[in-house]
C-alpha cells in the first residue's frame, strides 16, 4: 500500500462531522479501559494529509488539545474557519505535507465522531450521557495506536502536540517507545498541576449547576446546559491567555460605548469578548465531552504510573532506555503548563540518557501560543523535524 | 575570539579543532556550554558522534535546535546533576570552567557524567597576562580573557599550574594536555609543564577518572 488508501468497507465518510473517516474499531478486541471497563466497538473519526510512502516511514501523528478535533488542516465543519493548526501543518510547511503522512485523529471521549458521551451507546440507541465510562490520557493514547494498526503503519516519524496533546505525546512515548521516531511536546506537563485541576473543576461545577445539563441527560430534555459550557469556556479561556496580551488587545478599553454605564452588560471589550469566546464555543463542544476530557486531563501523572506513589514517582522510569528524540518547548508567558513544569520533563529524560532538545519560545500570548504564528517556534521545530527526517533517511538526494 | 580555520564545510575555532580531535569516532558527546552548536555540528559531521548540548543563553539552544542538533538550555553548575553516571563517552567543557561557580564540582559532574572530559580554559599565567598585570599594574586582556574586568563572566581563573594541582588532589588522570599559543593553534613542540604555563594562552585537557 503505497498510499492513504482505505480499506474498502470498514471507513464511512460522514458528512456530519466534515471531512476525513470514521472506523469502527475494537469489534473483536475491546479497548480496555484504565477505569477497568472493556470499550468495544467504538468510533474514531480521522483526517489525513499527504501520503503514506512505501517504507510506511513518513506518519505523524498530530495529538489535538482539550477542545480541538481532528480537523487539523481542513475548513471545520462547523465553524468555517481554518484548521486549528493551518500554521504548521501543509504543503511545503514545517510539517510538510508534500513529505509526510499526517494523521489527526479526535480523541475517545470527544465529540467530532469519535465515541463518546454524545455518541450513541449501541446497546441503547441513546446517547451515552454519563454511562460513558470515564477516560484518561492513556485510554486516548491507546485508541490511536488502535487507529494506526488499522492503517497498517506500523509506527511513527513523529508524534506531536500541544496542551493536551503535548500529554498524549508523552504517553505515546512511555507506552509505545518503539513506535515513536520522534516526540514533540508542546507547552504541557508530565502530570496536571492541583492549580490546573481547580481550574477544571470550576468549568466542570458550571456546567452541573445549569438546570439545562439534566445529570447529564440533557438530549433527553432536548437541550443543552449553554450557560454552564459557556461559563467554563470563559474561565478556561482566560488562563490560555496572559495578562500582558489581555492588555495588550483589550486593556480596560470599553465596549461600544464612551462612558461607564454603571449596569451590568459588557462594559468592557474584554468582557464582551469572553461572552463570545463562551457563546461560540457551546455551538460545536458537547458539554459531557467537556467534563470527559477535563477529567482524562486531571487524571494524567506519569510517574505514577511508573508505580510512583501519590506524592510522585519516578518520571525518568517512564523514559528508560528510550531511542526516541524528544524536542520540549514552552512559551515564557504560559502559565497554564509554565516553563518549569516543561523542564521537569527535560530533567527527567535526561536522567533516562534520552535524546532529548529543549526550546523556551519568547512570547507574551501566553498558553494559546502554540497555536498561532511564532516564527521562532516555526523555525526550531523545522531544525528539529528535518535533522529527525535525516536520521531517519527520509529526506531522499536532493533538498 | 580566536581566528577560524577553514575545516570540512563550515569554519571551525582552532581550540574546538584541538577538541574535536580528542574525540573517538561514533562515541557518545555532551557538549557544556555548546554555544551555536559549531563543534557538536562538527562532530556529529565528521565524527559521526551522538551529541548532545547545553546552553545557558536560550537564543543559542535555539539556534543549535534549528541546525538539526539535540541542545537544552541550562547550566553547568546546576543542570549537570540531572545525567546519570557514564551517560557519555566524553563530556566538553569549552572555555567555560573560569565562569562557573564552583568549578571543582563541575569537574566531579562532568567525570560522573563522562567516561573522558575535555575541559579547555585561558591559562592565567601565560606570558602576556603575567606582564600586563606586573608591568601595567592593570587586569589583563588578551585574546582569549578580552572582557574588561567589569564585564568578563570569568569568576575563577586559574593557571595550567593550579589546574594540574587540582586534577592531582582529585585523583583524575591527565591523559593529555595541550597548551595553545595566542592564534589557538597547537605550540609546534610539546610543552613541559613550566614552558606551557608561560607560553600557553589556552590549555586543552583530556581526563579521566581513576579507575574504580
Amino acid at each position: 500500500m503505497s498510499s492513504q488508501d482505505d480499506k474498502p468497507g470498514q471507513d464511512d465518510k460522514i458528512d456530519q462531522i466534515g471531512p476525513g473517516q470514521r472506523v469502527t474499531l475494537g469489534e473483536t478486541l475491546p479497548l480496555r479501559l484504565d477505569c477497568g471497563i472493556e470499550l468495544g466497538p467504538f468510533h474514531i473519526a480521522y483526517c489525513t494529509y499527504g501520503r503514506l510512502n512505501a517504507d510506511k516511514s513518513n506518519a505523524i501523528l498530530i495529538c489535538h488539545a482539550l477542545t480541538g478535533d481532528q480537523h487539523v488542516a481542513n475548513t471545520h465543519p462547523v465553524t468555517g474557519k481554518p484548521g486549528w493548526w493551518l500554521t504548521l501543518v501543509g504543503p511545503g510547511k514545517v510539517i510538510d505535507t508534500d513529505r509526510f503522512f499526517v494523521i489527526c485523529s479526535n480523541v475517545i471521549g470527544g465529540c467530532m465522531g469519535s465515541s463518546g458521551p454524545a455518541d450513541a451507546d449501541p446497546r441503547t440507541g441513546k446517547p451515552w450521557g454519563l454511562n460513558f465510562p470515564l477516560i484518561t490520557i492513556r485510554d486516548m493514547v491507546n485508541a490511536q495506536a488502535m487507529l494506526l494498526d488499522h492503517l497498517g503503519i506500523p509506527d511513527l516519524f513523529c508524534v506531536i502536540g500541544g496542551s493536551m496533546g503535548g500529554m498524549q505525546v508523552l504517553q505515546w512515548a512511555a507506552s509505545y517507545p518503539g513506535r515513536c521516531f520522534a516526540a514533540v511536546p508542546i507547552a504541557c506537563a508530565a502530570r496536571h498541576s492541583a492549580q490546573n485541576i481547580a481550574f477544571h473543576e470550576v468549568g466542570r461545577q458550571a456546567i452541573y449547576t445549569d438546570p439545562d445539563w439534566h445529570a447529564g441527560d440533557y438530549f433527553s430534555h432536548h437541550t443543552i446546559p449553554r450557560n454552564g459550557l459557556a461559563v467554563a469556556r470563559m474561565a478556561a479561556h482566560i488562563t490560555y491567555l496572559s495578562e500582558a496580551a489581555l492588555h495588550r488587545k483589550f486593556g480596560r478599553n470599553l465596549q461600544n460605548r464612551e462612558r461607564l454605564t454603571y449596569g451590568f452588560e459588557a462594559e468592557f471589550q474584554v468582557e464582551s469578548y469572553l461572552r463570545h469566546q463562551g457563546s461560540t464555543f457551546v455551538e460545536r463542544f458537547d458539554a459531557n465531552s467537556y467534563l470527559y476530557i477535563t477529567r482524562a486531563m486531571d487524571y494524567f501523572d506519569l510517574a505514577a504510573q511508573m508505580g510512583g506513589t501519590a506524592a510522585g514517582g519516578n518520571l525518568a522510569g517512564a523514559f528508560q532506555g528510550s531511542r526516541t528524540r524528544f524536542c520540549v518547548v514552552s512559551f515564557t508567558s504560559d502559565w497554564l503548563f509554565p516553563t518549569s513544569e516543561n523542564k521537569a520533563i527535560v530533567r527527567a529524560l535526561n536522567a533516562a540518557a534520552a535524546n532529548v532538545s529543549f526550546v523556551e519560545i519568547e512570547t507574551d500570548k501566553g498558553h494559546d501560543a502554540f497555536l498561532l504564528d511564532e516564527p521562532e517556534m516555526f523555525r526550531t521545530l523545522k531544525g528539529f523535524i528535518d535533522g529527525c527526517a535525516e536520521a531517519r533517511g527520509l529526506n531522499g538526494g536532493g533538498k | 575570539m580566536n581566528h577560524p580555520v577553514q575545516s570540512g564545510h563550515r569554519d571551525i575555532r582552532n581550540d574546538l579543532l584541538l577538541i574535536a580531535e580528542m574525540v573517538r569516532p561514533g562515541s557518545r558527546v555532551l557538549d557544556v556550554g555548546c554555544g551555536d552548536g559549531t563543534l557538536l555540528e562538527y562532530l556529529a559531521r565528521e565524527k559521526q558522534v551522538d551529541g548532545r548540548g547545553i546552553e545557558v543563553r536560550q537564543a543559542g539552544v535555539n539556534a543549535c535546535v534549528a541546525r538539526g542538533l539535540s541542545v537544552i538550555q541550562g547550566d553547568a553548575d546546576t543542570d549537570l546533576d540531572d545525567y546519570p553516571d557514564a551517560a557519555f563517552d566524553y563530556a566538553i567543557l569549552s572555555l567555560t570552567l573560569q565562569a562557573t561557580r564552583n568549578p571543582r564540582s563541575v569537574l566531579r559532574s562532568l567525570l560522573r557524567i563522562g567516561r573522558h572530559a575535555i575541559v579547555s580554559f585561558p591559562n592565567f599565567g601565560y606570558w602576556r597576562v603575567r606582564a600586563q598585570l606586573l608591568l601595567g599594574g592593570r587586569m589583563p586582556m588578551t585574546a582569549a580573557l578580552d572582557d574588561p574586568w567589569y564585564e568578563t563572566q570569568n569568576i575563577h581563573l586559574c593557571t595550567i599550574r593550579d589546574f594540574d594541582e587540582l586534577c592531582a588532589r582529585e585523583g583524575i588522570i591527565v591523559e593529555q594536555r595541550i597548551a595553545v599559543n595566542g592564534h589557538g593553534r597547537r605550540e609546534g613542540w610539546q610543552l613541559s609543564g613550566a614552558a606551557a604555563n608561560i607560553f600557553g594562552a589556552q590549555a586543552v585537557y583530556l581526563l579521566r577518572r581513576r579507575a574504580p
